[in-house]
């Protein structure tokens, strides 16, 4: 998987989680969490989303480096999102 | 009993617990004595929680201690000592009283946890207005119905929430007067029909005197929610400072050289009356953290502020559980004396997770919106049974009671007998009104009792375990959510016919906001169909109250007389047998 394509199944997982975003005015570098009104639960449920496409184990300590969509696009490419 | 009894002995106090013997203080404790620890207006003008909490401090010898380290989500840091938050809550008082906002009158406040609504909540206050905090992750709807049942004359909030959240409300809450903007990234605001809160603030006098405050004039208002309805206004009055100054005392055990940390959020009755007032009225200094949960940022905290007593949550502990031990162990936690949690019950699992881990137990203690403070808890200097919420504070009597035959309150008496937890009126910090609905307010009391709405039992020894709610409302992350509120929303999309709304139970959260969705004629059950009602509910709810689950179903089971029976559907979403149905519909 290139990375345009994993950034692309990360939006819509996170799509998944919050509808209602418009997620093509997300700044790739910024907390995503600071950006959309989304809470812990919604982004615990993320996470799970993202487990799920990628078939990737996300330990919980990990979880912030899932904070930005930069962030989540890098982890998933080094951690065999590939 | 399953877990083991955690036991206490002086080896385990780092100081010597304010309370160390529980019967002796329950016997010896009256609210009296607990009013003497405060020093009054001057002159005998009364009794003000703003005076106890900043004035009288910023003009004594603790005027140049730390009242507040604030930390931001981008690493900033602000101090504020007792002296600098007199000055800045007297400006904010002074703003009020130049916008002729008058003592009673209803002050909103909406935003994340920055200085700004510390200070605005303690300069409201100060000017005897009626403060009154709104969750910053609430969508307009729920900000629109909270501001129109409190008819707020003044709502401070930031440029971004206002934007996001206000904007599309504002017209409709006509007791709104004034909206002060707060520029994001201290630029100042220019949005029209609005006032820059710092321009004001700059212009305000750094003097200001606390005017006579009766203990019985209402100051703060926190929403609440019912299974049905609106949601609900506790209001509570000044003289509750006598209960957040005596329970941060004896249930969070209180010292002078404390660093306290409440993770509440202000939004939340538990971050005002912990997160700002009990700590202040106390004289110790507290971390302000903006951002969010991050189990290795908060164990960071921890460790760089030297925190020593920590209040937190369920759902935060949890995570933090998952999380896993081995990084708490990278950090040098030996600060810590005392941990405390409240929002939901603290699973036993947690208590003796926090004791191996953190080698001290989490403390859980119970409360609620309408009691305004702590009223069971499980002491420092007394043993934990854990699962149990603990036992009632000094001052605090507690009962578990059911209604017999005639509809009469009666008092359970036995042991291990389940019933509604009650608590016999009488504490400064109990509510004194919904806002603008007595009936409601009357249907609380019954029998001598005030009926918490919790069901529970209480053990031989007189510990109280929580069982569940009695009525549908539903706790999650530590809030409350009224399904009533979700489901009307709901209806409001063209597709939906009918929606019940329930708790379904989750590992983190306690429970999550689970809608079901029955849809009218000539709309299909699909993915797009669901995806599209999950964003409307969100972007009118916001993501606090909106469902994170959305089922459709062909219909909603009811009674007879068309209440929908919310239980039912829980029961159906956990397989569990579906109990007595004879007033049940058809279905």
């Amino acid at each position: 998987m290139t990375k345009d394509e994993i950034r692309g199944t990360v939006l819509r997982a996170l799509g998944q989680i919050a509808p209602e975003a418009d997620l093509s005015q997300l700044k790739p570098n910024l907390r995503i969490r600071d950006q959309l009104d989304i809470d812990s639960m919604d982004l615990l449920n993320f996470v799970i989303g993202l487990h799920k496409e990628f078939k990737v184990e996300i330990p919980e300590a990990d979880y912030p480096k899932l904070a930005t969509l930069d962030g989540c696009v890098d982890y998933l490419a080094s951690h065999g999102g590939t | 009993m399953a877990w083991q009894t955690i036991a206490k002995s002086e080896r385990d106090w780092a100081v010597t617990p304010n309370l160390q013997n529980y019967e002796d203080t329950r016997r010896t404790f009256s609210w009296e004595s607990a009013l003497r620890e405060l020093d009054g207006l001057p002159e005998g003008k009364g009794l003000n929680i703003a005076h106890e909490a900043v004035a009288r401090h910023a003009d004594g010898p603790l005027r140049n201690h730390l009242a507040f380290r604030w930390l931001g989500k981008n690493g900033e840091v602000e101090d504020f000592t007792y002296g600098r938050l007199h000055t800045l809550t007297n400006r904010f008082a002074n703003v009020l009283q130049n916008l002729g906002v008058g003592k009673g009158d209803r002050v909103y406040v909406l935003a994340g946890r920055i200085p700004e609504l510390y200070i605005a909540a303690l300069g409201t206050l100060k000017h005897r207005a009626v403060f009154c905090p709104l969750f910053s992750a609430f969508g307009p709807e729920p900000i629109r119905a909270r501001l129109t049942i409190g008819q707020g004359k003044v709502l401070v909030t930031t440029q971004m929430l206002y934007e996001r959240k206000v904007k599309t409300i504002r017209a409709s809450v006509a007791s709104l007067e004034h909206v002060l903007l707060i520029g994001d990234d201290h630029r100042p605001t220019n949005v029209p029909d609005t006032i820059d809160y710092r321009t004001l603030m700059e212009r305000a006098s750094d003097a200001y005197a606390i005017q006579p405050t009766d203990p019985e004039d209402v100051a703060l208002l926190h929403f609440t929610s019912g299974t049905t309805g609106t949601p609900k206004g506790a209001a509570h009055v000044h003289g509750a400072v006598v209960a957040h100054h005596i329970t941060g005392k004896l249930a969070l055990d209180f010292h002078k050289d404390d660093i306290f940390w409440c993770t509440a959020d202000p939004g939340w009755v538990t971050g005002t009356s912990y997160g700002i007032i009990a700590p202040l009225t106390n004289g110790i200094a507290s971390i302000i953290d903006e951002g969010d949960f991050d189990a290795e940022r908060w164990y960071g905290i921890l460790q760089s502020q030297k925190v020593t007593v920590w209040y937190s949550a369920p759902t935060a502990i949890r995570m933090m559980m998952k999380t896993g031990p081995e990084i708490v162990r990278k950090y040098d936690l030996r600060s810590l004396r005392f941990l405390s949690s409240v929002g939901e019950p603290l699973n036993p699992e947690a208590v003796v997770w926090s004791k191996e881990v953190f080698g001290l137990p989490f403390h859980d203690n119970w409360w609620q919106t309408e009691t305004g403070g702590i009223m069971i808890a499980n002491f420092a200097a007394t043993e934990i049974r854990p699962g149990s919420m603990g036992r009632p504070l000094p001052g605090i009597e507690a009962a578990i009671v059911r209604q017999n035959g005639s509809g009469a309150v009666e008092e359970i008496r036995d042991a291990d007998v389940q019933g509604e937890l009650a608590l016999r009126p009488g504490w400064p910090s109990m509510f004194r009104a919904y806002w603008g609905e007595p009936e409601r307010y009357k249907k609380c009391f019954a029998g001598g009792f005030y009926l918490t709405g919790d069901l529970a039992k209480r053990d031989r020894d007189g510990y109280f375990w929580f069982v569940g709610r009695k009525d549908d409302v539903i706790k999650t992350s530590g809030h409350l959510i009224g399904p009533f509120e979700v489901e009307s929303i709901l209806m409001e999309h063209k597709s939906v016919a009918e929606s019940g709304v329930i708790g379904k139970p989750d590992p983190v959260a306690l429970e999550i906001v689970k809608a079901f969705v029955v849809l009218r004629k000539g709309f299909e059950p699909t993915e797009e169909l669901r995806r599209e009602l999950l964003a409307f509910a969100r972007t009118k709810l916001g993501a606090a109250v909106a469902p994170k689950e959305i089922e459709f179903v062909a219909s909603v089971p009811r009674t007879r007389s068309g209440k929908i029976m919310r239980r039912l559907l829980k029961a159906r979403e956990l397989g569990l047998p579906e109990g007595d149905i004879s007033t049940l519909e058809a279905n």
